[in-house]
């Protein structure tokens, strides 16, 4: 598998304002991502994830170290769009990321902005309006839409650049249970129909279910990094970082720790119930 | 309170005057006012409220809702009227202690109350019919040959469209500043003028912070999806007159300079 995007000994540090002291938020990332994965990163407040979000399309460059997306350093300037193309961003409020007041012309913005021809951009809009599931409301104004439905209008807007990777930036996060799950959906649907490369990064531990790989960041660096099955069995480490596994298993550690003779490296919710189908059987 | 704020209401429909090209539009409504400042007779003022009440039928705009835009300015209309007809010098046709009312006067009230009218409603007219996002599409069309006097045409228009999609944003955020300034005691109905405008600056303080924050958050927004000024870029809807534009446009043409010559 080809190498989508590419970071070498990548730090970042936030120049201190008035009173307040430079904050070093990445320190040393070395990283590559295959294309067509599936990463989520995870990290508590101020582990730096956001930070390493936000150097992977240039919106911020890094302060040592390289970033490459497809080869391209997102240092080089004459290729700043190009790299932005490849590496769509999504963001946490929905709000501050619609631009126009009518979901079709907000979806073309990207396109237009790109200079892709009238024809085409009409088609780039009803195929990502039709990918995020929205095109019955391509004539509605956005300002009435639900919290998860301006998201998938976000993501929309993103994919009419035809990019190669999707990185959400805790797109989900303030979003209700019901519209993260239409989110993820579409994500996950993303990936496995449109072979795009997703980039998820988050504080939710069930959202990693999907993954194929887990990064943990902590404190700059690079914590864990693993399947999620390999990285969820290493519970006190993630405790340690203040992070908690997903509720599938820590229901499972406590079963076992109860005598139940169960797995505990089963992540989703069907998993996690036929792993305790089979161990219930046993018992029996 | 703050649901009546209807900056540019728009009626959607599928009118004559809803198809027609913003520009169009634009310019019909200049050439309006043209001739609108350009009447002197009774008939001149009559061709005009003609035309205006064809252009309301044809966009199937009701009167009421055309007359409701007025409100507004009612207070200067009223103004107006009552400057103009006591303070005009002429020829006396009623006193009443320090009152004294005109032939002119009654003339040139009437002339003005009718003048405002008319140019209000026209240009009502134009932001029913018209989108705010197509409005400013063909403002920015229209202005475009300024560019070259190196005028943001692209800039402001592009300012234009972002303010009017964040206006039902920041009346949401308003609103729930509103409440929880309410919720920990704050009165915004009660007092005096300036008591009421002291009681707005808690409100207007977060809501400035926010509106930062957001105008940063968007402007990543849009450099991550590739905007760099208005150069090399294409649209969605391109803009194109039709036989009916032409139309319109020589009708309004022919109006304006027939009112200038005879009006």
């Amino acid at each position: 598998m080809s190498t989508m995007i590419e970071t070498k000994d990548l730090s970042y540090t936030y120049p201190g304002g008035e009173g307040t002291a430079a904050t070093l938020a990445l320190d040393g990332v070395t990283l590559s991502i295959a294309r067509g994965s599936f990463v989520v990163v995870l990290g508590h407040n101020g582990s730096g994830k956001s930070t390493f979000a936000k150097t992977l399309n240039a919106v911020l460059l890094p302060g040592g170290g390289t970033v490459w997306v497809d080869g391209m350093d997102t240092k080089n300037e004459a290729l700043l769009l190009e790299i932005r193309r490849r590496v769509g961003m999504v963001f946490q409020n929905p709000d501050n990321q619609i631009v126009a007041n009518v979901v079709e012309e907000d979806v073309a913005f990207a396109p237009e902005n790109l200079g892709v021809p009238t024809a085409e951009i009409r088609q780039r809009v009803d195929d990502a309006l039709e990918a995020v599931g929205m095109t019955e409301f391509t004539l509605h104004a956005p300002h009435l839409l639900s919290g998860g439905q301006k998201q998938r209008i976000a993501i929309a807007g993103v994919l009419a650049m035809l990019p190669e990777c999707i990185v959400l930036d805790e797109a989900t996060a303030m979003l209700d249970p019901m519209g993260r799950r239409e989110v993820l959906n579409v994500i996950e649907g993303l990936h496995r129909e449109k072979d795009v490369t997703v980039v998820l990064i988050t504080h939710h531990m069930n959202e990693a279910e999907h993954a194929d790989r887990v990064i943990v960041m902590d404190d700059g660096h690079v914590a864990m990094d693993g399947t999620p099955r390999e990285v969820f069995s290493r519970a006190e480490e993630l405790r340690a970082l203040g992070l908690a596994v997903p509720d599938t298993v820590a229901l499972l550690r406590e079963l076992k720790a109860n005598g139940l003779d169960v797995p505990t490296d089963a992540i989703t919710v069907s998993d996690c119930a036929d792993a305790i189908m089979d161990a219930m059987k046993q018992h029996a | 309170m703050l649901k009546d704020i209807t900056l540019g209401q728009y009626f959607p429909g599928d009118t004559l005057a809803h198809r027609l090209d913003p520009r169009t539009k634009l310019l019909a409504v200049v050439c309006y006012i043209v001739a609108i400042f350009s009447c002197h007779t009774l008939w001149a003022y009559g061709t005009m409220a003609l035309t205006l009440a064809v252009a309301a039928r044809i966009s199937k705009v009701s009167a009421r809702a055309l007359f409701r835009g007025l409100r507004p300015v009612l207070f200067i209309i009223t103004f107006t009227a009552v400057l103009n007809l006591f303070y005009t010098p002429g020829e006396t046709l009623w006193t009443w202690w320090v009152l004294r009312v005109t032939r002119e006067g009654l003339y040139t009230a009437l002339a003005m109350v009718t003048r405002i009218t008319l140019l209000i409603t026209g240009t009502f007219l134009l932001t029913y019919t018209t989108s705010p996002i197509r409005l400013t599409d063909g403002l920015e069309s229209l202005l475009a040959p300024l560019k070259k006097l190196r005028v943001p045409v692209h800039e402001l228009a592009m300012m234009m469209s972002i303010a009017l999609r964040f206006i039902p944003t920041l009346i949401e955020e308003t609103d729930k500043i509103m409440s929880a300034q309410k919720a920990r005691g704050a009165d915004f109905e009660s007092g005096g003028l300036i008591r009421r405008a002291k009681a707005l600056i808690p409100l207007l303080v977060p809501l400035f912070i926010s509106a930062f924050r957001r105008a940063d958050e968007l402007a990543t927004a849009m450099e991550c999806r590739c905007y760099h000024g208005g150069e090399g870029r294409t649209k969605l809807h391109v803009l194109h007159f039709a036989a009916r534009d032409y139309a319109v446009l020589a009708f309004y043409i022919v109006l304006a300079a027939a009112i200038v010559a005879l009006g």
